[in-house]
């Protein structure tokens, strides 16, 4: 991660653009992400925190064990493969709660890593970019883009099992 | 969406709590998850601060044209009518390249260019064209080369190598990305 900062600012260096102050305006963008993903956060992680503690998940668990177990998914993430295409900030709470639970280095950490690092909110994209140009008919985007989004659950099991563990 | 999620979770959650007794741990998971929110949110600031400034710093360097640039040439294969119209693919590739980066902000206004220029293209029809589905398809497929966001989250949760999962990422989202440009290919004849 060091070499990578220092790759940059050496490209900015030879670009002769002004670092710092560049480096200033993005920081304020991120902070400006944050502030908007705050209210988001909030709401979310209490109605996970909820779920949980409902015991509503453990069913929900349970309820898809054989069919997790006959495809090696850790059951864990079960809930989670589920709500990534509709909601990122949803997602990125349960994401949380797996941390908390089994640690990030745990099996269930890593394929819950890999699984929001190779997927984006599938529903939420197609509505902004068919939305924008008023597109009726979007024919077979949704099951193209949720059969990527199953392949990508399918491989982060098998890839952290491959590779990491 | 997030309305009916949002409300359809505590719903659940609740009669969730009655069935199973669970109610005390219910009402200490509400007063835990607001502030735990909080504490997430502030730890996560400052790496998240950091990346986006470092991913600016790339940004206006140019290292998104560099990556557009070198992509075009792969994408033109991929669209049938966008190869001919260079504004377009040019929009195109930009906004592959932006999300290769990490650079969502970035995206998002040139992924909208390019559904404008690729439905002028498709002679404002509103139904989606073969090259719309495609491009769509790229962008519900995550293609970072950098998951910042999840690193810092595995950061703050005390990973000792919040990055090792790199490798993963990029097979699991180069197959899905495979999966679903075959289906979109495949699927259009019908």
């Amino acid at each position: 991660m060091p070499a990578f900062i220092a790759v940059v600012i050496g490209f900015g260096l030879i670009k002769k653009i002004p670092i710092f102050d560049t480096f200033l305006i993005g920081a304020q963008e991120g902070f400006k992400t944050l502030y908007s993903l705050a209210p988001t956060m909030v709401g979310l992680i209490v109605a996970v925190n909820m779920l949980k503690a409902s015991g509503a998940t453990d069913l929900l668990c349970n309820a898809v064990t054989p069919i997790a177990n006959a495809l090696g998914f850790p059951k864990e993430i079960v809930p989670m493969v589920l709500l990534r295409p509709i909601s990122g900030g949803g997602s990125t709470a349960l994401l949380t709660g797996i941390y908390k639970d089994f640690g990030p280095d745990s099996f269930a950490g890593m394929v819950a890593s890999v699984l929001a690092g190779s997927t984006e909110t599938t529903f939420y994209a197609i509505a902004v970019y068919f939305g924008s140009v008023k597109i009726k008919k979007i024919r077979h985007t949704l099951i193209s883009a949720l059969a990527a989004d199953f392949t990508a659950a399918v491989m982060a099991v098998l890839t952290v099992k491959l590779i990491l563990f | 969406m997030l309305n009916y999620i949002f409300a359809g979770i505590i719903i659940i959650s609740l009669i969730c709590a009655i069935f199973t007794g669970n109610g005390p741990a219910l009402a200490q998971a509400v007063v835990d998850g607001a502030a735990e929110s909080v504490d997430l949110l502030l730890t996560m600031a400052g790496m998240l601060a950091l990346w986006s400034g470092i991913m600016e710093i790339a940004s206006r360097g140019g290292f998104t044209k560099v990556f557009s640039r070198m992509l075009a040439p792969i994408l033109k294969h991929l669209f049938k009518t966008a190869d001919k119209d260079s504004k377009t693919l040019n929009l195109i590739s930009m906004n592959v390249s932006a999300n290769l980066l990490g650079l969502g902000n970035a995206a998002t206004p040139l992924g909208l260019g390019a559904m404008k220029e690729l439905k002028r293209l498709n002679h404002d029809s509103e139904r989606a064209s073969d090259d719309m589905i495609i491009f769509v398809v790229m962008n519900t497929a995550s293609i970072q080369i950098m998951p910042t966001m999840v690193g810092t989250l595995r950061q703050t949760y005390g990973s000792t190598q919040p990055f090792s999962i790199l490798p993963c990422v990029w097979i699991s989202s180069a197959c899905a990305l495979a999966v679903g440009l075959t289906l979109a290919k495949i699927l259009k004849t019908k």
